[in-house]
């Protein structure tokens, strides 16, 4: 039975493909047959971000409307085995995406794939809706910032009362926590919402903590999902939230502020 | 409180300013989420009544409803006075 995970969270630009990519990279790499699909409709970007947006022919619009079916359309990932992208649609009709059409992707997806992820677009609109509807999982991006707390706060109401889980009336959706861009150097001087404050707020599990990186940046510019990057910060840090969102049990790293060493402190570095 | 936390207190820790505001936003918005739909407008017309006596503003009012059991929900009614219009 293939999984459906939604990366939502309401507000935009806090690192939802940037999430999808590296979290689906991961589970491929963890040797788990993933696809991930833009529901971004009309803002394309996850195909950037994997450095595939070349390689794009038909998209997921293209499938629900029958004028290509899957196996024309999925993008085989290069780098790893078992990694799949659907692209978004560039159109700007924003109604081309239908329940009924999603379900028929999703199911036929489901037959083949351990992992369906779901990257989101941003708001609370249909687009998003559609995101999570059909989701047995969420994983909630939110920055430590309060527009962003807030969001997330009302992506879970969505998520409990609109989703196919809450109508049909089964086992709730399993929500994660997915902190990014943490700058524990501001948490310590108090500019900036902690890991706790965030937990304690909206009362979830935590998956994960990604730090402000300038790795996430040299990774989209490149076309390289920032998980593959395994010395970076960011990269380790996707790495961990892959392996607690498959149920292992890894100790959170990254959330204090790195104490420099005194070669470092003479150096500099 | 001694001298040193006066002078750690008198540097402003904005963060924990957010937090209180989100812990509150989000426990009122999610109570909202979790009651029935007429209940903002019943919010507003029980402002506008109490507004006819005593000028209060809306984050001086709370309602909210609150299911006890399946035969019984409790309407709760919040208004607080400034002190000088009693
Ligand atoms: N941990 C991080 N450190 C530094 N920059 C980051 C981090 N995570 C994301 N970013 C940057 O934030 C920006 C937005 O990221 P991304 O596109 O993943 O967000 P999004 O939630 O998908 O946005 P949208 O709502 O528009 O779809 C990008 O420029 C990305 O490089
Ligand atoms: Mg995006």
């Amino acid at each position: 039975m293939a999984k459906i995970i939604v990366v939502t969270s309401g507000k935009g630009g806090v690192g939802k493909t940037t999430s999808s990519a590296a979290i689906g990279t991961g589970l491929a790499l963890k040797g788990h047959k993933t696809v991930i699909i833009d529901f971004d409709i009309g803002l394309r970007n996850l195909d950037l971000i994997m450095g595939c947006e070349r390689r794009v022919v038909y998209d997921f619009v293209n499938v629900i409307n029958g004028e290509a079916n899957l196996k024309q359309t999925l993008i085989k990932d290069k780098r790893i085995d078992n990694l799949f992208i659907l692209p978004a649609s560039q159109t700007r009709d924003k109604d081309a995406l239908t329940k009924d059409g999603v379900e028929r992707v999703l199911n036929e997806l489901a037959k083949d794939f351990d992992f369906i992820l779901c990257d989101s677009p941003a708001g609370i609109e249909a687009g998003a809706m559609m995101a999570l509807y059909f989701a047995d999982e969420a994983i909630v991006v939110t920055n430590p910032e309060v527009s962003s707390v807030r969001d997330s706060d009302r992506i879970l109401g969505m998520l409990s009362s609109k989703s196919r889980r809450a109508e049909q009336g089964q086992d709730s959706i399993k929500e994660h926590l997915l902190l990014t861009r943490y700058n524990p150097e501001r948490v310590e001087k108090g500019e900036m919402l902690s890991v706790d404050d965030v937990k304690e707020i909206l009362s979830i599990d935590l998956v994960g903590v990604i730090p402000e990186s300038q790795a996430v940046l040299n990774a989209s510019n490149s076309g390289q999902p920032v998980i593959l990057d395994k010395d970076s910060d960011a990269g380790q840090a996707y790495l961990d939230t892959v392996e607690r969102l498959l149920g292992e049990n890894v100790p959170f790293r990254f959330l204090t502020v790195e104490k420099k060493g005194l070669l470092k402190r003479i150096f500099g570095g | 409180m001694s001298l040193l936390d006066y002078f750690r207190s008198s540097k402003k820790n904005t963060a924990n300013t957010a937090k209180e505001r989100l812990q509150i936003i989000v426990a009122h918005e999610r109570r909202k989420r979790n009651s029935p739909d007429y209940l903002p407008q019943l919010e507003r017309d029980i402002l506008e009544v109490i507004r006819k006596y005593v000028d209060i503003s809306p984050e001086q009012i709370a309602v909210s409803l609150e299911k006890r059991d399946d035969e019984l929900s409790v309407l709760e009614l919040n208004v607080t006075f400034p002190d000088d219009k009693r």
